[in-house]
């Protein structure tokens, strides 16, 4: 099992989200985050006072799949999210030991 | 000296006076929004407590202060004569006084409203940092000893009034306040900004507005009770009252661009703080010339106020003073340029109007005067303050808040972590009604 985390733009998150049921999904964590990569934050400018925001507003989304599904998933998360210009994000692949869904006590990919 | 009520008269001034009334708390959330989450209460407090301070204060010697008749050498009116608004209200036959056609009760009422929002202005310039009850302490010394005096001296007949002894230049013009309110009130912030200090972390930290539309809701409250501020010192339902309506609606129309173009040619764009901003340096700028100008005058006097008071903000930062609101660079500046401005364009004496030098030259003197006398007696009342009550709160209180270190409050629950759900209730402070037949109730929903 792999767990797939994704850090993208906040108004990519509809069409991230509806790629993902299109594939058969069934489930994910969203997250408020911030932060920032290279191409740093923004400048805000008060009353002529400029302040320098380090970490830009983005959504963070967890996703976990079988082995197999790790690949396409990824693929369609990138593609959705894909805006082409700087700050669309990052996508990452974690192996998983194991998974419980707690109100059955399944393990391992049935619990997914 | 009309004897008979003017109904309109009467009713105008007691909506205007409700106007005026309405900037306080406006004020409170054009503060309240330009400072940080956790001390947007205690802003605000310091505009309500300036109402609770001085309306007291002003109905038992600020009114006689700063009107009675007899003049302690056209500085100050005799605190004893009216106070507790002694033979203020009705004359010996049990009727109402009247001073032309207007109850002077209902004048008192209108009065007292300006007292209350020029102490309240300076709370700005000392944003997050000050012990309430010294800021108590401050709004009652300070509208005694500063502010009810320059209203003497300005409207009450004394020493910048027409009757004192610069009138022999000109006649001093300030129509509704750019003296007594606005460079008497900048000239304290400055003054206090100084003496108080810099919040921790002034120039470092990120110490941002957060939450811009109150400030723009603050910006239009302050706008529309700034009609009774102007209009109604016409003291007539009258063309002088329509005519300081339309200069005052005019100035801050322009003062707005005067304000935006700055910041669009110095920071690449235009911001909605910025416009809140160019509102109040309009509306600061036409208050003592409301009644002299035109309106088309008033469009320059409105632009150039706008364009300056931006300029000047960033002084604190290159002069290193904590004016944390930017009531100097505000009301001071747009105040100064408002006043002197009505030797240029005041209709009937102005330079510009081939009124010669001689208005210039007096409404810079008086604008002067009161510079010094607000700054020294300023400057006296925070040195007291400072090393008998002290001004600042810890600098612990400070970083976690002002808000919660003084008023035990948070002003935004966002259902976060820490918010009440999470919390262990206490308990009330008083007595806690035990529940009513609380174990019949319970014993039948378990059968």
């Amino acid at each position: 099992m792999k767990l797939i985390t994704a850090i993208v733009k906040p108004h990519r998150i509809d069409d991230v989200k509806e790629a993902l049921e299109s594939f058969g999904i069934t489930g994910m964590t969203v997250s408020e985050a911030s932060g920032f990569g290279r191409q740093r934050g923004h400048s805000e400018v008060y009353r002529g006072a400029e302040y320098v925001v380090d970490f830009v507003p983005k959504i963070r989304l967890e996703i976990l799949v079988e082995d197999v599904d790790a690949g396409p998933v990824v693929d369609a998360v990138v593609t959705a999210s894909r805006t082409g210009r700087i700050g669309d994000g990052k996508v990452w692949v974690t192996p998983v030991e194991d998974v419980v869904r707690v109100r059955t006590g399944e393990k391992g990919e049935e619990a997914l | 000296m009309e004897t008979t009520l003017d109904t309109g008269l009467t009713a105008w001034m007691l909506v205007s006076a409700s106007l005026v009334l309405l900037m306080t708390p406006g004020l409170a959330l054009f503060y309240g929004g330009m400072v940080r989450t956790k001390s947007v209460l205690n802003m605000m407090m310091m505009s309500y407590g300036a109402m609770a301070v001085v309306g007291v204060v002003y109905v038992l010697w600020g009114w006689s202060m700063s009107y009675a008749s007899d003049s302690v050498g056209g500085i100050v009116g005799n605190p004893l004569t009216h106070f507790g608004l002694a033979d203020s209200i009705t004359d010996a036959s049990g009727e109402f006084v009247l001073d032309g056609g207007l109850p002077v009760i209902v004048d008192v009422g209108f009065q007292v409203t300006f007292a209350i929002i020029t102490v309240a202005l300076i709370s700005g310039a000392i944003a997050d940092r000050v012990r309430f009850g010294t800021w108590l302490v401050f709004a009652g010394l300070w509208s005694t000893l500063a502010y009810f005096p320059m209203a003497h001296m300005v409207w009450g007949g004394g020493l910048l009034s027409a009757d004192g002894p610069f009138a022999g230049i000109a006649e001093p013009i300030d129509f509704a306040g750019g003296t007594v309110v606005h460079i008497n009130a900048g000239v304290a912030a400055l003054v206090l900004a100084v003496v108080v200090g810099r919040r921790a972390g002034f120039g470092s930290v990120v110490l941002r507005p957060h939450n811009l539309p109150l400030v723009m809701l603050g910006a239009a409250l302050l706008w529309f009770g700034w009609f009774g501020f102007n209009a109604g010192s016409a003291y007539g339902a009258n063309g002088v009252a329509g005519l300081a309506w339309v200069n005052t609606t005019t100035a801050t129309c322009a003062a707005i661009l005067g304000w935006l173009l700055v910041e669009k040619i110095r920071d690449g764009h235009a911001t909605s703080l910025g416009a809140a901003s160019g509102i109040v340096a309009g509306l600061v700028a036409v208050t003592p010339a409301a009644g002299s100008v035109s309106p088309v005058g008033s469009l320059a006097l409105g632009a150039v106020a706008g364009a300056l008071s931006a300029l000047a903000v960033g002084l604190k930062f290159r002069l290193g003073y904590d004016d944390s609101l930017d009531v100097v660079g505000v009301h001071l500046v747009a105040g100064l340029w408002g006043t002197v401005a009505i030797g240029f364009l005041a209709t009937e004496t102005g330079l510009l109007y081939g009124g010669g030098v001689a208005q210039l030259v007096v409404q810079v003197i008086i604008a002067l005067v009161a510079v010094i006398i607000s700054a020294l007696v300023t400057i006296v009342i925070a040195l007291v303050l400072k090393h008998t009550m002290g001004w600042r709160i810890s600098e612990d209180d400070e970083s976690s808040g002002i808000d919660a270190s003084t008023h035990a409050e948070s002003g935004y629950d966002f259902g976060g972590l820490g918010a009440p759900r999470s919390t262990a209730f206490l308990g009330a402070s008083g007595p806690v009604p035990t529940p009513v037949a609380a174990a019949g109730t319970t014993s039948e929903v378990r059968s």
